[in-house]
């Protein structure tokens, strides 16, 4: 069972006047006297007032309150929840890359290892080139949309702003077209998960600017006819941008350059296990084919000679621009740097190979245990779905439920709900990081899960019992917006 | 093989399981002439190793006497701040889907969101954006929903906003028809000119960038700013450093009250003075605060307080409806994951520091960078820019090209500001300048020292 920190009150029902960390202060000075009247602030904020040792304990204990990849098995569909070494974090805090201001003169020992993740990402995925500034997935998504839409334009194509976006794709991709001004044509996916080629065939035209896609998809299995798919966007004048979120199942066993693809981002946060940080930061890098190269975000690290500089406007005149203050998340992209080396070549092939055989193993152990796989005959890549239609008839029992019933056992839930045309679906990926021992646990829980769906059922409609809360009111959340603490008038 | 656990043994029962002979049958949907060579990548090294390359690498860089702000400063990080973030529960959670697992990081944020907004001034803050770059871009899609009674989408962005910022916006906001209109400033003040906008009263625009304090440090006039552009109908879109509203009015305060109107509309910024190391340039963090009347307009993840079954409090992500995963091409921003280990950090910083020492962060900031300036402005040739109120920057005039005297300085082991020739041509040889609280009387003597050594070197040499 979990064993989570039961409670813990709000920092500022901590708070008494006049107590604070004094130690953190800096000396006391006037120094403020310059400020006119009219543009100095009135009353103080109303932050807490605390010790050093309750501010400590608050956040320790808070931080008891969550499942996390150190405590729990963390097998959340597409998101990747391997391992984040901790060699990672240590070297990318070495006081000399923390204290670094960005605007100073360029730092050669940290360039050397953003040049040199460059050009390993750009051989993984098989592209010319590769720029380390968008911040997340979704901006690497903005990034590969606007360079789609900057090529058409320096083509004087200026019909071209459809993307089309198959059904079962992250919500990313429609939002991020839209962010981009243009408009979104979705089409549906075939029995097998594959992409539905007459309906592709159907979808292109003159207004194509491009197909965003996954592969492997959101539905866990390999795009059969990603060649096709390619030959028809190219011929119909669109571009290929590659939703590569999760590149677990493919590391150095298929280079979506190969594949035909344009325009590439990757979450150096997920395949390259930088840490999810309970919401980010994430690190969305882009990689382009020769023809989206002169439109790659900036900056870049360039080499010229034996020394490292950034390129800017001037090296890239037809850049899509910069996406961020300074040079996107740096010290994430250091992160996967680490990553990168300690694992090398041999390690990065390992990680597809182990990613595949823990979710296919996985799943052959839940089939056989009497849960249903959405896409049966289909080898799983690094996550498979589970479908729980079956359940929901029989026992009114929903993906939910036993999400919810899982963390009893103490594990984090698969991603529920998601990708949303399989209905009470759970997407489970264990990652490769995981033992043989922990998946088995992970299926006797299943195991007993199911049990209790046939006895007592109200066990699971009731669950989780043993979290610091119960379920929560997600209706009176949205309606009584209680967003921020208030201190008493 | 690095972090596989599998042994011969588990590896030879799990094929079994599965029904295939090897791993490589379970790639067997791939078709062959797709399947990749060996990757031209190095092949592994051991922690050891890696530790001894980073290890000099770093080294190499150096830990030099830094004066450079212009949007990411360096203050005095506690060390309880980075030693609870890195803690594995924070550090290796997912974002908080599952609430019932996740009341740390949700009942966190939700205080963080608390302090955000006291320090704003306003009602709701979201769990954060990128960095202050991207959240101004994000603001300026936000006005364009918020704002009703426009329909033209300009923008006005004073030239005193910081020059990236404004780049960052036209790169992500520009796609979607967004036209951002520089307005000018006073070349003596070194704050936007009133006077500059008065061409625009009366016509249709969707919002004003307010940057307090701007790019230059100096303070702005924001009560008139914000008065003229809300009898304008134009939203006030507020751009500040969290750490300055401990002693700086309020963005929720700024102008006259009327027509219910009062302060700014969308408030936003860079986080990483709050507890953030510059690192090179990020991970940083975007705020973002708003009033209540314009919550569903905002892009990124909300946490709000609700009550579980049985009626305990809890915390759970809401007003999931404005997002991507349900919206899709109607989301209010294609966000998902931010910046949430930034977040841990910076409220952990806010709960050290409280109102009280932040005053006292800012104050000796201001204080550090009135000496600085004071004891650059004394050496022959150079001179102070601007005759505004600062804040903790100043912009100096040299009588000579500003590179060339920022290399020797970094020769000494001192980045002594940035160059803003390229940025602003029409201020001559015009370099800005920085000291928080963690600059000394003898680091502010040192530059002093080597700066008059470099400006002068016979009168030095005498």
């Amino acid at each position: 069972m979990a064993d989570l920190q039961a409670r813990e009150p709000l920092i500022f029902e901590l708070s008494r006047p006049g107590r604070g960390a004094v130690t953190q202060y800096p000396p006391r000075v006037a120094g403020s006297a310059d400020i006119p009247a009219h543009l100095r602030r009135a009353a103080s904020p109303a932050l807490p007032e605390v010790s050093e040792l309750q501010v400590v304990r608050h956040f320790t204990r808070l931080s008891q309150m969550n499942f996390s990849i150190d405590t729990h098995f963390y097998p959340l569909g597409s998101c990747t929840m391997k391992y984040n070494p901790k060699a990672c974090n240590t070297f990318a805090m070495l006081p000399e890359f923390l204290g670094r201001h960005p605007l100073g003169p360029e730092p050669q020992g940290f360039m050397a290892c953003m040049y040199e993740l460059q050009e390993m990402l750009q051989e993984i995925t098989g592209m010319q080139a590769v720029s380390l500034t968008p911040m997340a997935g979704a901006q690497g998504e903005f990034a590969g949309v606007a360079m789609i839409r900057a090529y058409h334009r320096a083509h004087n194509d200026l019909g071209r702003t459809e993307i089309i976006v198959p059904q079962a794709a992250h919500g990313t991709n429609p939002a991020t077209a839209a962010m981009c001004g243009c408009t979104v044509k979705e089409i549906p996916c075939d029995a097998n998960g594959d992409v539905d080629v007459d309906a592709l065939k159907a979808a292109v035209g003159p207004a194509t600017a491009g197909i965003m896609l996954t592969n492997p998809s959101t539905l866990g299995v390999f795009e059969h006819k990603i060649t096709e798919v390619a030959r028809i966007v190219h011929e119909a004048g669109g571009l290929l941008y590659y939703d590569g979120a999760n590149l677990n199942a493919i590391l150095g066993k298929v280079r979506p350059g190969d594949m035909g693809f344009d325009v590439i981002h990757m979450n150096l946060h997920k395949t390259f296990s930088t840490p999810h940080g309970g919401g980010g930061p994430g690190s969305g890098a882009v990689g382009v084919g020769a023809r989206l190269r002169p439109f790659l975000p900036l900056p870049i690290v360039g080499k010229e000679g034996a020394r490292f500089r950034w390129l800017t406007e001037r090296d890239l005149p037809q850049s899509i621009g910069r996406l961020s203050g300074f040079m996107g998340n740096a010290g994430v992209n250091l992160r996967a740097y680490v990553y990168m080396r300690l694992l090398g070549r041999e390690g990065m092939v390992r990680v597809a190979e182990f990613a595949a055989l823990n979710a296919n193993y996985l799943m052959k152990r839940l089939q056989a245990a009497g849960f249903e796989a959405a896409y049966p005959t289909r080898r799983a890549s690094h996550e498979f779905i589970i479908t729980l239609k079956r359940e929901n008839k029989l026992y009114q029992i929903t993906a939910m439920d036993v999400a919810k019933r899982l963390l009893d056992y103490g594990f984090h839930a698969p991603t529920t709900y998601f990708p949303l045309l399989v209905p009470e679906c759970l997407l489970i990926e264990p990652t490769e990081t995981e033992t043989k021992e922990e998946l088995d646990h992970f299926c006797d829980a299943m195991i007993a899960i199911r049990r209790e769906m046939e006895q007592e059922p109200e066990k699971l409609s009731s669950a989780p019992h043993t979290m610091p809360v119960r379920r929560l009111d997600d209706v009176r959340a949205a309606k009584q917006l209680d967003l921020a603490w208030k201190p008493a008038a | 093989m690095a972090f596989i656990p599998h042994t011969p043994d588990d590896i030879a029962r799990m094929l079994a399981a599965i029904g295939v002979q090897s791993i490589d049958d379970l790639f067997d949907e791939i078709p062959r002439e797709l399947r990749a060579g060996t990757l031209g990548v190095p092949t592994a090294l051991g922690e050891m190793e890696l530790g001894r390359l980073m290890t000099e690498r770093a080294a190499g860089d150096g830990r030099p006497l830094n004066f450079i702000g212009a949007g990411a400063y360096e203050h005095h990080i506690p060390a309880p701040v980075w030693a609870i973030t890195t803690r594995g529960e924070f550090y290796s959670a997912y974002t908080p889907y599952q609430a019932e697992a996740s009341q740390g990081t949700l009942q966190l944020i939700y205080e963080y969101q608390s302090m955000m907004c006291a320090l704003t001034g306003m009602e709701v803050s979201n769990a954060s954006l990128y960095d202050g770059a991207s959240a101004l871009a994000e603001a300026c899609l936000m006005a364009v929903r918020a704002n009703r009674a426009a329909n033209s989408r300009r923008i006005l962005v004073p030239r005193t906003v910081n020059p990236t910022y404004a780049q960052v916006a036209q790169s992500i906001a520009g796609n979607q028809g967004i036209v951002f209109e520089p307005v000018d400033f006073d070349r003596a003040a070194g704050r936007t000119l009133l006077a500059a906008l008065e061409p625009y009263s009366g016509q249709d625009i969707t919002a004003l960038v307010v940057q307090q304090p701007n790019f230059f440090g100096c303070l702005e006039e924001v009560d008139r700013l914000t008065d003229w552009a809300h009898r304008n109908n134009i939203l006030v879109i507020a751009v500040v450093n969290p750490i300055s509203l401990a002693l700086l009015k309020a963005p929720g305060e700024w102008g006259a009250p009327q027509a219910g109107i009062h302060g700014a509309d969308i408030v936003c910024g860079e986080g990483q003075p709050l507890g953030v190391p510059l690192s090179a340039g990020g991970p940083y963090f975007g705020f973002m605060t708003t009033r209540m009347q314009y919550v569903r307009q905002m892009p990124g993840r909300i946490v709000g307080r609700t009550v579980d079954v049985d009626g305990r409090p809890g915390f759970s992500l809401t007003l999931q409806a404005r997002e991507q995963h349900i919206r899709r091409s109607k989301a209010t921003s294609n966000i998902c994951t931010n910046q949430g280990l930034l977040v841990t950090a910076a409220t952990i910083y806010m709960s050290l520091l409280g109102a009280a020492g932040l005053e006292r962060v800012a104050a000796a900031s201001m204080q550090r960078t009135a000496d600085l300036t004071a004891a650059l402005s004394r050496i022959a040739g150079i001179r102070p820019a601007f005759s505004a109120p600062r804040f903790h920057e100043s912009v100096l005039i040299l009588d000579r090209p500003v590179a060339p005297v920022l290399g020797a300085l970094s020769r000494r082991g001192i980045f002594g500001g940035l160059d803003l020739t390229d940025r602003y041509p029409e201020l001559g040889n015009a370099l800005l300048i920085c000291a928080t609280e963690t600059k000394m009387a003898a680091d502010i003597d040192a530059y002093a020292g080597a700066l008059a050594d470099i400006m002068n070197p016979s009168r030095a040499a005498a």
